[in-house]
């Protein structure tokens, strides 16, 4: 169960992105968070494994906070929670296969990591999760020679290797075609029900949100203004949500994101 | 549709980068043979080497603290190093442009083509400090074989990156200098020029700043500048001028890359 | 419609507004007082300068036609250059790879370490191998050691600071991924930093390689081992012919090592 309370957001001395969020995510649930670009939704997400350092509230996954944890403890608290990406974040020169196996490196050793040397059970649970998206043939291929949704697929297995409590999937079919984006909804909403996985969906395609989750969370300047199944998604919330915005595809929190992120390898 | 048990025991091993084994180890064994050859052939004096440590810490309290006492002979010697620098780098770029357009394949004839490259390549294949010795045993030492050495030098790269960028401009503009009947020199001047024009003023800035940092260094073998008062520094054990003159040869290169790099992003 | 007139008669083109002329203006004056200056102040015999087309010429009678009776020894010393850069260009990548991650904005540990790295990138790049060359021979004695120090001081800088940029410009998001799976610092550097830079690091060191071969050539000008040993011997007593078969033996290792260096370019990209 994922409970995120008076979360609040804000870079430098700018307007906070996020004011004050409350959402209470549990089971096996698919959610998916639509909004404007700029809304939040992607610092939202980050939040929640911390590649975003929240300014206040509280975070937490299974009874645990995660606001406030450091080090190590932070890095275990991150392997329990799963990771897609819009643009898959691949790496592209290494194989299927060792993009699969990182998913695995929050608890392998420094050595079997650089070795390669990975526990067996990772290997079978690799090749098990492969064989369930359709990739396990690709897997000593190089990932940059893989098609748009086979990258995605690679990326999802990345994160279920995580052995996650949650999956959370920022913008997961953005970089997609439109048939390849409803093969990966698919695919993460049939892998929740199989796996009983919560997961956080953020999306720009309303219809695709409606066809595939279970409850809808709609944002707009940092603050939820709706929250429910999707066929209470009508008009009147879609025009709450995107109302007077010109230009949905431009990523406006995007930059300052970017800088977060490299603070926290450095 | 999906066989959800886990069959265990599938074997993965990360693909080796080169994927023929016999090739793999064979340039594995290669390269131990070869360390283990050089390393056994190249003569170390161990005597002289295991002399160095004591030797080293004798030079470095000598070279401290650096000593800036005659400083008219470092002001002559950085004198002399700029102003073998600037009047090869003057000679050099103005002789790189005829050399550079004989070098480019697109508006030069064949044999003139060849004898430009001719050229480019002979002034690149030695090191400046092997023409200056020859230079300095040509015409003697002093800056004269400075100002040879660099000039050549300068060719070599300036006529070789200028006849590059020729190859490369936009033939449309040569055409339209054509057809309004422009002679070869004419559409040199309006249609060949003006496209590298910029490329070229950076280019001089960047090999001012080079020939600077080698007119340090073909003073080392009798080429006038700072280079030999260097030598001379080190020759008589004065580790404490010899310091003082590196310091400012670091000195002086960090401000000339400044600067040159300054007026190159102005320029373009 | 007249007013036009007129002012369309008084119109005068120039390339340059007035500003832009006054820069040009100062530009060439300046270069010109410095021409002047140079030339006046700068410690040349004229009359040397007139005669130095024939000097030249009679060097090259002199060395005409090449001497081959030293060929195994200078084969020898061609080995020893080549033994000097390549194992230098060996033993640089381990000190240089660690500097370059340090010199690196987004691995270097903090701030101290980001300008330790720089100190010691800049340092090594500021005096030339040769330089460098006077100094160790002045410690560890005239020889190749002295000889490979001076390469791998020099080439330290090199390589290190075009490999710092290599990291600097990777694409940061595979980072972001890996951090999200909880891996440590070290572990996000292995996979998702090194596969990205492995393609530059190759192409740097093979580039080093090979300008490490030019400079080989000339460090026994200064007692550092290699062909210049015997380029400098040859000179001192005069041996012209055998200068000559030792310049074009230098042009041939130049040759087959751009050579060598091209073909690996193509095998490793």
């Amino acid at each position: 169960m994922l409970e995120i309370s008076n979360l609040v957001k804000r870079y430098g001395h700018n307007d906070p992105v996020l004011k004050g969020l409350d959402l209470t995510v549990d089971g096996s649930s698919v959610v998916s968070i639509v909004g404007a670009s700029g809304a939040g939704k992607s610092t939202m997400l980050r939040c929640i494994n911390r590649l975003v350092e929240p300014t206040s509230g509280s975070i937490r996954l299974n009874g645990h906070e995660l606001v406030n944890l450091r080090g190590g403890e932070l890095r275990r608290a991150r392997r329990k929670i799963g990771m897609v990406f819009q643009g898959f974040n691949l790496i592209d020169r290494l194989s299927v296969m060792e993009n699969v196996l990182a998913g695995r490196l929050g608890y392998v050793s420094f050595y079997q990591a650089v070795t390669r040397r990975f526990p067996q059970t990772d290997i079978d649970r690799a090749f098990h999760l492969m064989d369930r998206v359709g990739i396990s043939h690709y897997a000593n291929k190089r990932a940059d020679q893989l098609s748009g949704g086979e990258r995605q697929r690679v990326a999802v297995v990345r994160a279920l290797m995580q052995e996650p409590e949650i999956l959370l999937a920022d913008e997961p079919t953005a970089s997609l075609d439109p048939k390849t984006s409803q093969q990966i909804m698919g695919l993460l909403q049939s892998l929740a029900s199989e796996m009983s996985l919560p997961v956080l969906i953020n999306i720009h395609n309303v219809t695709q949100a409606r066809m595939y989750t279970d409850r809808i969370v709609g944002m707009r300047h940092g603050q939820m203004i709706f929250d429910g199944a999707p066929k209470d998604f009508n008009q009147d919330a879609l025009d709450a949500i995107y109302g007077g915005i010109e230009s949905p595809e431009e990523e406006g929190a995007d930059s300052d994101e970017g800088h977060e992120a490299r603070e926290a390898v450095a | 549709m999906t066989d959800t048990r886990i069959t265990p025991g599938r074997v993965w091993k990360k693909q080796p980068f080169i994927a023929n084994p016999w090739l793999r180890y064979g340039l594995l064994l290669l390269t131990l043979t070869y360390l283990y050859w050089a390393f056994s052939t190249l003569p170390f004096n161990w005597e002289r080497i295991a002399d160095g440590l004591p030797r080293a810490a004798r030079i470095f309290g000598g070279a401290f603290p650096p000593s800036f006492e005659r400083a008219g002979l470092l002001w002559t010697g950085f004198k002399e190093s700029f102003q073998i620098a600037f009047l090869a780098t003057l000679l050099g770029v103005m002789l790189s442009v005829p050399i550079a357009v004989m070098a480019a394949g697109n508006i030069a004839p064949k044999p003139i083509y060849l004898l430009g490259r001719a050229i480019i390549i002979i002034s690149r294949s030695f090191h400046p400090v092997i023409v200056a010795i020859l230079f300095v045993a040509a015409v003697g030492f002093g800056p004269l074989a400075g100002v040879l050495t660099l000039t050549l030098y300068s060719i070599g790269f300036v006529a070789k990156l200028l006849a590059e960028e020729i190859e490369e401009i936009d033939w449309g503009q040569v055409e339209a200098m054509r057809s309004v009947g422009a002679g070869y020199m004419k559409t040199l001047i309006y249609g060949v020029f003006p496209q590298v024009m910029p490329r070229q003023i950076g280019l001089s800035m960047y090999q001012l700043d080079s020939n600077l940092r080698a007119s340090a260094v073909v003073g080392i073998v009798g080429a006038g500048g700072i280079g030999g008062t260097l030598m001379n520094a080190f020759g008589r054990y004065d580790y404490d001028f010899a310091f003082a003159i590196l310091l400012l040869i670091i000195g002086v290169i960090l401000l000339s890359e400044g600067i040159s790099g300054w007026v190159r992003k102005k320029i373009w | 419609m007249v007013d036009h007139a007129a002012k369309l008669t008084e119109r005068v083109w120039s390339r340059y507004d007035a500003r832009e002329q006054w820069i040009r203006y100062a530009v060439y004056l300046a270069t010109v007082v410095l021409v002047v200056w140079t030339v006046r102040d700068i410690d040349i015999f004229w009359p040397w300068v007139w005669d130095a087309p024939n000097q030249i010429q009679n060097l090259g009678a002199r060395m005409w036609p090449p001497e081959f009776s030293a060929w195994s020894a200078i084969l020898n010393a061609m080995l020893e250059t080549v033994h000097i850069a390549t194992l230098a260009t060996l033993l640089t990548v381990f000190i240089a790879l660690p500097v370059s991650y340090i010199a690196a904005q987004n691995t270097t540990p903090n701030r101290i370490t980001l300008w330790l790295g720089r100190l010691i990138l800049v340092s090594s790049r500021s005096v030339n191998t040769i330089i460098w060359a006077l100094l160790f021979v002045a410690i560890f004695g005239p020889g190749v050691l002295a000889g490979i120090l001076a390469v791998m001081f020099r080439s330290i800088g090199f390589i290190g600071k075009l490999m710092g940029e290599a990291i600097e410009e990777i694409d940061r998001r595979p980072v972001e991924a890996m951090l999200a799976t909880g891996a440590g610092k070290m572990k996000v550097v292995m996979y998702a930093v090194v596969p990205q830079v492995m393609p530059a690091f190759f192409a740097i060191v093979i580039l080093r390689w090979d300008i490490n071969i030019r400079e080989s050539t000339v460090l026994g000008l200064v007692g550092a081992g290699g062909i210049g040993v015997l380029l400098q011997g040859s000179i001192d007593t005069f041996a012209w012919q055998t200068v000559a078969t030792i310049l074009l033996a230098i042009i041939v290792l130049v040759i087959i090592g751009e050579a060598i260096t091209s073909a690996l370019r193509k095998k490793v990209i």
